[in-house]
């Protein structure tokens, strides 16, 4: 299921050229910001999960995901490309699975790994806070790589759609209604912090453990089935 | 290409026999000079200025692309008009949101809006190499970046206000205090000129730096947006630590915070951060100056990547 040319090749297109830029900029950007509320006055754990949950979970993840989830495969599609990869004698879900594995691989480094450390110069880790935000980055990467891989097989614009579930669904709608926030990868990863933090940590989810977990489950496996059925029944796009 | 007729070079008139010009042209088969009216550089400016603010819509455009536009409209105002419904059925004494207030809390909105649009004015020019055209005609540089900027700057001013319109047109149907709600209104419709004239040079300056649509949408709202967020968490957290002056000092890092705290201030309007406390006159100063700044700075930008258009 594994293909090591197509890993290769996805690599390369993600880590290529400007995409890189932004992908690292993102992360340096939480670290950045973390050193600087640490330097300015003294940081509790109010503070940490404050800025872990408002700003890393809300909007760095969402966004790095959106750039490696479509990025995997979204440029192929668009400029035709990836007529000779389907063309070769591979399997169109291996492909997909390749690409994914891929894809979560560097949203996994380029976001639950900065999260941590931000975390970590925060408060220390304490009240395992730190770990727990990381193990929900992880997680909810994990779910945004395939929704958005998926995303970048069924439309041209999938960055735009993207951004729009990850910034107005999320963060508005979040915000206004309280029935967006239990459909959102977000608050499912959450559940996953609060298992993980301490007692006194107090990071709360708007859904249940069990619930968050099948959720995630059911949102990476799906993803990845249908983005291979979209790929196998690949028809070219003409012009628009 | 000068604006008058060429009155001083031969011209073949139609009633003439061709061949009849000057012993240097070589072949002449006969095309005529137009020697009608030429409509020159203003009319050219207030065309490129129209066909941007339509296309801003989809106005003119195929239906596919009248879809974005027409439903981000949509959802931009619904709610406005949701909330003039309650008003008006529960006979409240005044509104619940106020109107600076909506344009604030609807900011996600306006920004798609911007990311789509903005690429769609200026870099699909770039992308076709059709800006030497332009330039070809009587236009100059100053008139094709202030006809851009005037055009995405009114369609962001239209997009805004209309729902602010719609809050006060519901609220004198609710019977609400005319002056009151006339002064607020008129107040409002000046923060969305600050919004929209703000927004709309930050989102052409970066969208004039790329020819590729995806790419400027996306780098547009990772402007607008990830400074507001961070901005909120921020404020979120110096609030906590009881730093209250911070906390305006920090709105001065995202045009949402900068458009909020100034209408907050000068407008007569609450704001959205942690205390809601007022600016202090230093701050206040600080606001003004860096709007007046991005603005003036993100025309001058425009200006600096038209001067050569080859591309």
């Amino acid at each position: 299921m594994f293909n090591k040319t197509v890993a290769r090749l996805t690599y390369k297109a993600l880590l290529g050229r400007r995409r890189a830029l932004l992908l690292c900029a993102l992360p340096l950007l939480l670290i950045v910001v973390a050193v600087a509320v640490r330097l300015l006055g003294d940081v509790d754990d109010d503070v940490t999960k404050q800025l872990l949950g408002g700003f890393a979970m809300a909007t760095i993840v969402p966004l790095i995901g959106v750039v490696a989830g479509t990025g995997a495969i979204g440029p192929e599609i668009d400029d035709g490309s990836v007529v000779y990869l389907l063309a070769k004698p591979a399997r169109r879900s291996s492909i997909v699975v390749t690409k994914l594995l891929v894809a979560i691989g560097v949203t996994v480094v380029f976001s639950a790994v900065p999260t941590f450390v931000a975390g970590y110069v925060l408060n220390g880790d304490s009240q395992q806070i730190a770990s727990a935000y990381a193990v929900a980055a992880a997680a909810a990467s994990v779910a945004y790589s395939a929704l958005f891989l998926l995303l970048g097989t069924v439309s041209r614009h999938a960055v735009v759609i993207g951004l729009v579930y990850a910034l107005i669904w999320e963060a508005l709608f979040g915000n206004l209604v309280p029935g967006a926030r239990e459909l959102s990868v977000q608050q499912w990863a959450l559940t996953l912090a609060q298992k993980v933090g301490g007692s006194g940590a107090g990071i709360t989810s708007e859904v249940g453990t069990a619930t968050g977990v099948t959720l995630l489950v059911v949102a990476t496996v799906g993803g990845a089935w249908y983005a291979s059925r979209r790929l196998r029944a690949f028809t070219l796009a003409g012009e628009e | 290409m000068s604006p008058e007729p060429h009155a001083t070079t031969p011209v073949a008139t139609p009633g003439k026999p061709p061949g009849q010009r000057g012993e240097d042209v070589i072949h002449n088969i006969g095309y005529r000079n137009y020697d009608g009216p030429r409509l020159g550089r203003g009319y050219a400016r207030t065309s490129l200025f129209e066909q941007s603010l339509r296309g801003a819509y989809g106005l003119g455009r195929s239906a596919k692309s009248k879809v974005l536009p027409m439903l981000l409209f949509a959802v931009m105002c619904v709610p406005a008009a949701i909330v003039v419904a309650v008003t008006v059925f529960t006979k409240a004494k005044e509104m619940p949101v106020h109107y600076n207030e909506y344009v604030i809390l609807m900011q996600p909105v306006i920004g798609v809006y911007i990311a789509a649009m903005a690429p769609q004015a200026v870099s699909l020019d770039l992308r076709f190499r059709v800006v030497p055209l332009y330039f070809s005609r009587p236009i100059e540089r100053g008139d094709y970046v202030g006809a851009k900027y005037a055009a995405l700057s009114a369609a962001i001013f239209v997009f805004t206000a209309t729902s602010v319109l719609i809050l006060y047109v519901g609220a004198l149907l609710a019977k609400l205090d005319f002056g009151d709600e006339t002064k607020g209104f008129a107040l409002g419709l000046v923060c969305c000129l600050v919004f929209s004239v703000l927004h709309g040079g930050i989102a052409l300056t970066v969208a004039a730096a790329t020819p590729r649509r995806g790419f400027g949408v996306a780098a547009i709202i990772a402007v607008l947006t990830i400074p507001y967020m961070l901005v909120s968490a921020l404020q979120g957290i110096v609030a906590s630590q009881d730093n209250t002056s911070a906390i305006g000092w920090l709105g001065l890092a995202s045009p949402g915070s900068l458009v909020d705290g100034l209408q907050s201030k000068l407008l007569g309007g609450d704001n959205a951060f942690p205390r809601g406390e007022d600016l202090t006159a230093a701050q206040t100063s600080a606001y003004a100056l860096l709007t007046v700044v991005l603005i003036a700075g993100t025309y001058a930008l425009l200006l600096r990547r038209y001067r050569k258009a080859g591309l």
